[in-house]
């Protein structure tokens, strides 16, 4: 999806706006989208970065102290307060109990996980993941329930011996009149080397938004049972030197 | 199939594409035997609209006839005559099922983008940029439609095509826009352009129950059908419109004002020079003069609807005037769907004929000349329709 944004125009669209704080913000996040990003992110600088910057804010912004939160699971999943941490939310016309069960079935997660390729079932409680990675390869881990409040709550780590050490959990609350809020959060920690290159074009530049994009993949599929797409559609001529 | 392709501003082609798939289990193909050019196309052709790609299809008011469709799609089956909204909605979120189909949460596969610049994205829609979905639109000989349980509706072969293709929105756009006004016994709505939509506002206000519609326009074509359909007519060339709606309101204001101009608006008041050279300087993105002055003459406690389309930041909207008057402002994309039927009864019972709006007839292989015409208004045009399975004949 990334390569279809059109910067230019987005750009073009900015400066149109002149000076406006607001818009310089709206163009900021357009920007962070562009493919150069994702190319950084490929690059593995990203991922020092992110271990540089972004460790302290993300973990007070995601307010993990609250003694009731799913974020305390995922820290005590990891032995501690360790790497980084990101929560993200989507409100689905649904109950708990269908969302739950779709979700809880991991094995449907490749359906809307875009990054995945498959997970399977080892045994109630432990699971195989297989994901991409760069230049057609794959990265592979196993992960266990760590905690589970059927119909509320699912909370993962990987186990031992996996590249990326990682932790999470996914809540659903009942919101009245609206369905059902499902929140996501996720802790890891970024690995260095060749895996964390890996670990960095998996989650993309912004990993908040890999999984914002996984969730609303997930609405759209409880909600209409299809994910919206134009992939495929016709087009003309895109470029005046094709044209005869 | 041929298609009416855009590549740049003012630069719109018809070429050879690829026919359209089924790309989703609810999608339908459909073969479009009428489809028109709206005004907001215009705004693509201009190149007010960010986010529009050379090779995009355009075209967001079409019908035809199901040719194929999706295996969850129950409600269409090939060879039914449908008209198309212009929204794409899943029908299945918290909005469609209030029926606040525009708002659709579903429908736009680019949400992030319009996440950024709106907060919150809303529907999917035919032929119009990326920042609505990237859909192909239906100025084509065939058109791709998702969702297709949802939005198309089946019309009677007694109806014409073009007694109901302008279901697909500047119908429903402007009855939407005269029932945002919330009419009572006596109101005095004003109408502020006299393109397709504004002409089908104010039949739609007169047969809502306004007492009198006052239309303000420049183009003398646009005047007189405006005039034909019940209106009192403002030159705004040629007189103060504030002046004349304000005498003609007994002095106290229209009750409702309609902005069914939009982001483009021209004007030959100062305000109105200064829009123009701020967006050509790129230092504003919209140019509102229609809406300044339907804020600046509406009556105290009225109402200002707007189904004009604005697209991004609006420079001096006098909204001291709208706070010490006391406004109401409703706005936005239509929900066409929750208009199609009860508009579509409206025309069997002869309460109005749409195709009224109609000046030109062409071939699709027209469509640029076509929108050459539309945009620069000449041979009296006010409303465009194409066929796509015509052949030019030289």
């Amino acid at each position: 999806m990334t390569s279809e944004i059109n910067v230019a125009g987005a750009e073009r669209w900015a400066s149109a706006l002149g000076g406006a704080a607001l818009t310089a913000y709206a163009i900021k996040q357009l920007k962070d989208r562009s493919p150069m990003g994702a190319a950084l992110a490929a690059a593995g600088t990203a991922l020092i970065y992110r271990g540089a910057t972004g460790h302290c804010a993300m973990y007070e912004a995601a307010g993990i102290n609250t003694a009731a939160d799913a974020g305390t699971e995922t820290k005590r999943a990891l032995g501690g307060s360790r790497g980084v941490l990101v929560e993200e939310a989507v409100t689905i016309n649904g109950s708990p109990e269908e969302l739950y069960a779709f979700w809880r079935n991991f094995e449907q997660l490749p359906r809307f996980m875009d990054h995945l390729i498959s997970v399977k079932q080892l045994d109630q409680r432990r699971s195989h993941w297989v994901a991409r990675a760069p230049a057609g390869r794959t990265v592979e881990w196993d992960a266990e329930i760590v905690n589970e409040i059927p119909n509320e709550l699912i909370g993962w780590r990987t186990l031992d011996g996996a590249d990326v050490i990682s932790a999470g959990s996914v809540r659903f609350k009942p919101a009245p009149r609206h369905g059902t809020e499902v929140r996501v959060r996720m802790q890891y920690e970024p690995p260095a080397g060749k895996a964390g290159a890996a670990v960095a074009w998996l989650l993309g530049l912004e990993p908040s938004q890999t999984i914002q994009e996984d969730l609303r993949r997930f609405k759209q599929l409880m909600e209409t049972g299809e994910i919206p797409t134009t992939k495929g559609q016709p087009r003309g001529r895109q470029s005046i030197l094709n044209y005869d | 199939m041929k298609a009416l392709v855009w590549h740049a501003t003012n630069d719109v082609r018809v070429e050879r594409v690829p026919d359209p798939t089924i790309l989703n289990p609810r999608d339908a193909i459909v073969k479009v035997t009428s489809t028109a050019i709206c005004g907001s196309d215009l705004h693509l052709l201009d190149g007010f609209i960010p986010t529009m790609q050379a090779g995009d299809i355009l075209g967001h008011e079409f019908m035809g006839e199901v040719v194929e469709v999706g295996h969850e799609n129950t409600r269409l089956k090939v060879g039914d005559r449908v008209v198309v909204p212009f929204t794409i909605a899943c029908g299945r979120c918290f909005f469609c099922e209030k029926q606040l189909w525009s708002l659709c949460d579903n429908s736009n596969p680019n949400a992030w983008m319009a996440e950024k610049l709106y907060g919150y994205t809303t529907s999917g829609l035919f032929g119009y940029s990326r920042l609505t979905g990237g859909y192909a639109g239906g100025q084509a000989q065939y058109a791709r439609v998702p969702f297709a349980d949802v939005g198309p509706m089946k019309v009677p072969d007694s109806l014409t095509d073009e007694q109901v293709l302008f279901l697909s929105d500047i119908f429903p756009t402007g009855y939407m826009a005269a029932e945002n006004c919330e009419i009572k016994q006596g109101d005095v709505i004003a109408v502020w352009g006299c393109g397709p939509v504004g002409q089908m506002a104010i039949r739609s206000a007169l047969l809502l129950g306004a007492d009198r519609v006052l239309a303000i326009d420049d183009v003398p074509d646009r005047l007189r059908m405006a005039a034909e359909g019940g209106a009192e007519t403002i030159n705004f060339d040629q007189e103060s419109v504030f002046e004349r709606v304000k005498i003609l309101t007994g002095g106290r204001g229209p009750d409702a004002c309609i902005d069914a101009v939009g982001l483009e608006a021209h004007g030959s008041t100062l305000d109105a020079y200064i829009d123009k050279a701020k967006t050509a300087a790129f230092l504003a993105t919209d140019r509102p003069n229609a809406l300044r002055q339907a804020i600046h003459a509406c009556r105290k406690g009225g109402i200002v609807s707007i189904p004009g389309v604005y697209g991004g930041f609006l420079d001096k909207i006098p909204f001291g005037a709208a706070f010490q008057k006391g406004l109401t402002f409703k706005m936005g994309q239509t929900h066409v769907m929750k208009y199609m039927k009860p508009l579509l009864d409206r025309i069997e019972r002869g309460d109005i004929d749409p195709s009224f709006v109609i000046t030109h007839r062409l071939p699709l292989d027209d469509a640029p000349n076509a929108y050459k015409i539309f945009k620069e208004k000449r041979d009296h045009c006010i409303k465009v329709v194409l066929k796509p399975h015509t052949e030019t004949v030289h």
